[in-house]
């Protein structure tokens, strides 16, 4: 065990996955992750052991309990290895919107891992030890790391796993889910955290159920591909996705192009509800029961206005402004509630999808893993268009998993599966069947 | 054509939102979350009269608890600098 502590000190050396690194590991119980190194994103809570959700407004914060998660992890024999990092609060798509150290990717070290689960996909391709990583995903911050580090992640259907303890970006889109090498990693680690929870009113009632057993092969695989989500997307990553979506059909699998017709209104929809409940999170951090602190000085207002300008970094100010404007008076019916309505629009295009076919597969990110320089350059309006292919099934709730399909100059593509509402079986077994038989 | 954000906007939707902003930021803001909204406009293409709203992925029932005490292990106080005996101190209100 204490190995495994120099181990992690080692890659944190060379890629930096962690905001805090465990100073001694133990095991709780006897279980399905006996002796298993957990990582946890750093939004989500461990008591007493750091949690900052990537913010500088929560560098002091030591949580005083578990997360639900965290608690169904330690009860089956896992251990905390450390907190990852991640944005701020998850705002971001390549893990450079931290106040901590910026992950770097395992297979290129002047390229991102991809975010906003960044440390949590950096670890799982770094480690050579029996690692796991818990993440979480907004609109699409488990898919696209796991793209972006050849890494296996699958987000559960929105409500599937308890959110009590996650320091929270977006309430309506918030899921928490897992980093593993393999589909069955993945797969066995969410089976120990997804299930009901009366602390989180949101859960859906639903028993614990072993996703491990989805992990055979299913021949005659139905899939649906939008024809919107390769639009604009890296040729490269084009063909790759067309030799994996032969390599089911060599197996039996049947395809045909789909249209999904809300897709081009998916960036605005999502951008405009995330950033509208992320003001709303936020305006917990004022400075006085957790969080940064400074002196007590002028009234209300005054000291929490100060505390935030100092506490949030930039892409959370920018992002509190946006939303708190798409919800004022005068704004809130053009933005706000437009959005929510896109948002049904789209649901009902997936839904009207998946009484034909099991499952949705597209690319899962537009693009390869770029590098640091080349992301400094970018404006905020061109990053958030690089979540295009993942902030629908996001907005939607519904499970999806990325599996690495290959590599391109020696950068990975990810394979985006995605599946019906509480389909994480289908979503699985396709996966699995891809991973075997690639 | 008239952008919908200035900086007298962003200026209200700061004191709103509790932030203190510097000029510089406020500059900067009202440029880059102008073009955001501009990518945003492809809404209003789309007629949603009618339309529900979506708040959730799912519809979600309400769920209800007994409304009873629970008493916590932990100490609400400790991650607090600002305290007085068993309450939290704040800023002045008035």
């Amino acid at each position: 065990m204490k190995d495994i502590l120099k181990k992690a000190n080692e890659i944190q050396k060379k890629y930096s996955p962690f905001i805090t690194i465990a100073d001694r590991v133990e095991t709780t119980g006897k279980g399905r992750l006996s002796g298993m190194a957990i990582s946890v994103k750093d939004n989500i809570c461990t008591e007493g052991m750091r949690s900052t959700a990537g913010s500088k407004i929560l560098e002091n914060y030591i949580p005083p309990f578990d997360a639900t998660v965290v608690e169904r992890m330690k009860k089956e024999g896992g251990f905390i290895i450390g907190k990852t990092g991640m944005d701020e609060f998850g705002f971001g798509t390549f893990s450079v919107n931290c106040a901590y150290e910026v992950p770097k990717n395992p297979i290129d070290t002047n390229r991102t891992c991809g975010g906003s689960s960044g440390g949590a996909a950096c670890l799982t391709a770094a480690a050579d030890f029996s690692h796991m990583a818990i993440a979480e995903s907004t609109g699409g911050s488990i898919s696209c790391p796991a793209a972006f580090t050849a890494t296996v992640g699958i987000t559960p259907t929105y409500g599937r796993v308890s959110r009590w303890g996650l320091i929270d970006y977006a309430n309506s889109l918030d899921k928490i889910g897992t980093i593993g090498k393999s589909v069955r990693e993945a797969a066995l680690l969410l089976s120990v955290i997804a299930g009901y929870d009366r602390m989180d009113s949101t859960s859906l009632d639903l028993k614990q159920e072993d996703f491990t057993k989805y992990c055979k092969e299913n021949e005659k695989i139905k899939i649906g591909i939008p024809k919107e989500y390769l639009i604009g997307i890296d040729e490269r990553i084009k063909q790759k996705f067309w030799q994996a979506i032969k390599v089911l059909e060599d197996i039996g699998a049947k395809y045909e192009e789909i249209s999904l017709a809300h897709t081009k209104y998916a960036l605005a929809s999502y951008y405009i509800i995330a950033m509208a409940e992320a003001s709303t999170n936020l305006a917990k951090f004022c400075g006085m029961r957790y969080s940064l602190h400074l002196q007590l000085k002028g009234n209300y207002d005054e000291y929490f206005s100060a505390v935030r300008a100092v506490g949030f970094g930039e892409e959370a100010k920018r992002r509190i402004i946006l939303g708190t404007f798409a919800r004022m008076a005068g704004f809130r019916d053009a933005y706000y509630l437009k959005a929510l309505k896109v948002r049904t629009k789209m649901i009902e295009d997936f839904k009207k999808a998946f009484k034909k076919f099991d499952i949705i597969a597209a690319p899962t990110m537009p693009i390869l893993p770029p590098r640091f320089d080349e992301i400094e350059k970018l404006q905020p309006a061109e990053i958030y268009a690089m979540d295009i292919l993942t902030v629908a099934p996001n907005l939607a709730g519904i499970p999806m998993i990325s599996v690495p399909c290959g590599f391109v100059n020696k950068l990975p593509v990810g394979l985006h599966i995605m599946a019906d509402h509480l389909q994480e079986n289908k979503a699985i077994q396709a996966a699995y069947t891809f991973e075997v038989n690639k | 054509m008239k952008k919908i954000l200035d900086e007298t906007i962003v200026k209200k939707v700061a004191t709103l939102a509790r932030i203190n902003l510097t000029d510089e930021e406020i500059k900067k803001f009202t440029s880059q979350l102008s073009d955001v909204l501009d990518a945003f406009k492809t809404l209003d293409e789309i007629g949603t009269t009618d339309i529900k709203p979506a708040f959730h992925p799912q519809e979600i029932k309400n769920i209800w608890r007994d409304d009873s005490v629970k008493e916590y292990e932990w100490n609400p106080l400790k991650n607090t600098e600002h305290k007085e005996g068993k309450y939290f101190r704040g800023p002045k209100i008035v």
